[in-house]
């Protein structure tokens, strides 16, 4: 993006329900026609989130700006905010036409108006024709179409989507991930995406805000996620990882050497990083190469195949190393020559694939 | 396919059926009866019409109380219909903004609901005595005003108890949803919620008509002289033999209870089939 600009911000956030607090202080800014995805496990606080930008929550603490402006404490229907819910939450007694003409109907715009701008936002969802049926005569997929045309008619700043394809089998979600990411680019609207599914968050999002338990645990571009994750459980929610113990040896100006089961192994270091200390380092099992022979680069690490199958394009492994410690490789097959089970075998790696992580592990506060 | 009965069994199921509903049909019978002595209801001669064609008949007096009974329970279920849904609505819905103070009052509301259902718990001669106590002291005078009152109060938990079954299920998303496309609480009341209570409203209002028009204890006690409601015209003319109009009355009394009932059954089964088929259509995709 050329020129970032803010157009929604979340400050300090925090939501108590009782005594359990769901959100814990969130900020947050989100930049206009940006694609941003709320990603995280089943109660870390996304939905509330959502709620509280929709306004069907008020936060316990904290302010929510749209365009600068505080909409905090202005209700619902009249935030320039729409929201996908769950489940679509059609009205069951209106046929599509009048869902979608729901919002405009309101505003009091005119008959013909109304005509023209459902009509195209069928045409947009690709549902003309389907005008006189009742939610209940359509399909899965055919509601996530009505629930999409009835909020973006009103063409929101914002276009909140609480798990939209959760009710929607593979196929159909795969599917809808494209068109919706297709729309949203199509339309300029900033989206605001709530899923658990790490794949949906990986392929469709600008920026992704990973949660847990009420906070913003890292957020970053999907590929800023995955390639550097800054915790322990950012590395291991986000594709398959290797999380092993070490020690810091020596910080360097360019680098840290690390102690692992007796190899000196380098790695980028991290401002936070204390010398002495117990780490993490995350390597991804399918950055991880398996050898026979010793080999020259710094970054490995010797141990015993104690597993291997044939997986398709890769072989999934596993390599108990000397200290007791077990890698996951997930090595490509092309051109392999495997070492037998039971054999001293060596894994390594490109040293920028090794990422020294935070242990989060422990800070359940639930 | 179901295990067949036992003839014990059926034979236990027509005795239970004749003994319920063979005194319902000997009036039924002998409201076509055409023997017009003494003996009207101990020897049936032969058809005839003659009781009902007559039945409405000024001489006859059966078409005042008729009128009164019908309006009688027009006005209550009108006024039951508001204040049912009103307070079903009411202690249902969850209030966006003030969750501290929902909290608070959830006793409050949860002690309401019962308070809504005891008219049909309190035994109707109770319910009778204290009614006609109350407009005693108020100095109200006893006649229609009475009437309609008394029957509101029997007939607003029949209402409350559909309305808010139905509300129950209703998912909370839809009414948040409306607010999200700009609607006003009282927009999304209109256009969302009330559309959709409306079947169990009609269902409700249906049933309490029924129990309305068929009321005859608390409107003894509350009646004034100038009213005379249809239970209590039969219930003054059986006191010396049941005259032969009673039964073509009675028959044209259960005619419409029927109906009504069965309307009423067959609408609620319509709503919950059509429910039924949005809910597996929602698993389909």
């Amino acid at each position: 993006m050329a020129d970032p600009q803010v157009l929604l911000s979340l400050r300090g956030l925090k939501k108590t329900f009782d005594t359990q607090e769901a959100l814990a202080g969130l900020d947050l800014d989100v930049y206009a026609g940006e694609f941003i995805t709320l990603l995280g496990p089943s109660g870390c606080g996304k939905t509330t989130t959502l709620r509280i930008i929709a306004g069907l929550e008020l936060p316990t603490q904290g302010s929510v700006f749209l365009d600068g402006e505080d909409i905090t404490y202005l209700a619902p229907e009249k935030r320039a905010v729409n929201t996908v819910f769950q489940n679509y939450a059609l009205f069951p007694h209106m046929n599509v036409y009048k869902n979608i003409a729901y919002g405009l109907s309101l505003k009091g715009v005119g008959r013909q108006e109304i005509a023209r701008r459902v009509g195209e936002m069928l045409e947009l969802v690709q549902l003309s024709g389907y005008e006189k049926r009742l939610p209940s005569q359509l399909s899965g997929g055919q509601r996530q179409r009505v629930a999409i045309a009835r909020s973006l008619i009103l063409s929101p700043r914002v276009l909140l989507l609480d798990e939209p394809l959760g009710a929607l089998d593979l196929q159909l979600r795969r599917a809808m991930q494209h068109e919706l990411k297709d729309m949203q680019q199509q339309l300029g609207i900033t989206f605001i995406y709530i899923t658990h599914d790490q794949e949906e968050a990986l392929t469709m999002s600008d920026r992704i805000a990973l949660m847990r338990e009420g906070r913003f645990v890292q957020l970053d571009t999907p590929r800023g996620l995955y390639e550097q994750p800054r915790t322990a459980f950012a590395a291991s929610f986000i594709g398959e990882t290797n999380l092993i113990n070490a020690r810091a040896e020596a910080v360097k100006e360019d680098g840290v050497l690390l102690d692992i089961a007796g190899f000196h192994v380098p790695c980028a270091s991290e401002d936070w990083l204390t010398p002495g200390e117990p780490l993490l380092l995350s390597l991804r099992a399918q950055r991880l190469h398996l050898s026979r022979e010793p080999v020259s680069t710094p970054c490995r690490l010797s141990g015993t195949l104690v597993e291997s199958h044939y997986a398709g394009g890769e072989r999934a492994s596993l390599v108990r190393l000397d200290d007791g410690q077990v890698l996951h490789t997930r090595a490509s097959t092309e051109g392999e020559d495997l070492p037998e089970i039971g054999s001293q075998v060596y894994v390594w790696w490109q040293q920028e694939s090794g990422v020294l992580v935070r242990d989060d592990r422990e800070d359940v506060h639930a | 396919m179901r295990k067949k009965n036992p003839a014990w069994a059926n034979v236990y199921m027509a005795l239970l059926l004749l003994l319920l509903y063979l005194p319902v049909l000997v009036v039924v019978l002998f409201s076509f009866n055409s023997n017009p002595g003494r003996t009207a209801n101990f020897l049936f001669e032969g058809f005839s019409l003659q009781w009902y064609e007559s039945l409405f008949d000024p001489a006859t007096g059966y078409g005042e109380p008729l009128r009164t009974s019908l309006m009688l329970a027009l006005w209550s279920v009108l006024l039951s219909a508001a204040l049912g849904t009103l307070g079903a609505i009411g202690l249902t819905r969850r209030p966006l903004r003030r969750r501290l103070l929902a909290r608070a009052g959830s006793a409050a509301l949860s002690f309401g609901e019962q308070v809504a259902v005891l008219p049909i718990m309190v035994p109707e001669l109770v319910l009778g005595i204290a009614l006609m106590a109350l407009f005693t002291l108020m100095g109200l005078p006893f006649g229609m005003v009475t009437l309609v009152l008394s029957h509101v109060v029997f007939c607003v938990p029949y209402i409350f108890i559909t309305v808010k079954g139905r509300l129950a299920n209703l998912d909370p998303a839809l009414e948040e949803a409306a607010r999200d496309l700009g609607a006003s609480p009282m927009q999304a009341l209109y256009t969302i919620t009330l559309p959709l209570a409306l079947p169990a409203v009609v269902s409700g209002c249906l049933l309490a008509f029924a129990m309305s028009m068929d009321d005859f204890v608390i409107s003894f006690f509350v009646n004034g002289p100038t009213t005379n409601t249809l239970p209590l015209k039969i219930y003054s003319s059986v006191k010396v033999g049941v005259p032969p109009h009673v039964n073509a009355l009675c028959t044209l009394m259960l005619a419409v209870v029927f109906l009504v009932v069965a309307i009423s059954q067959l609408y609620s089964a319509r709503v919950n089939r059509r429910r039924q088929v949005q809910a597996s259509g929602g698993a389909r995709i």
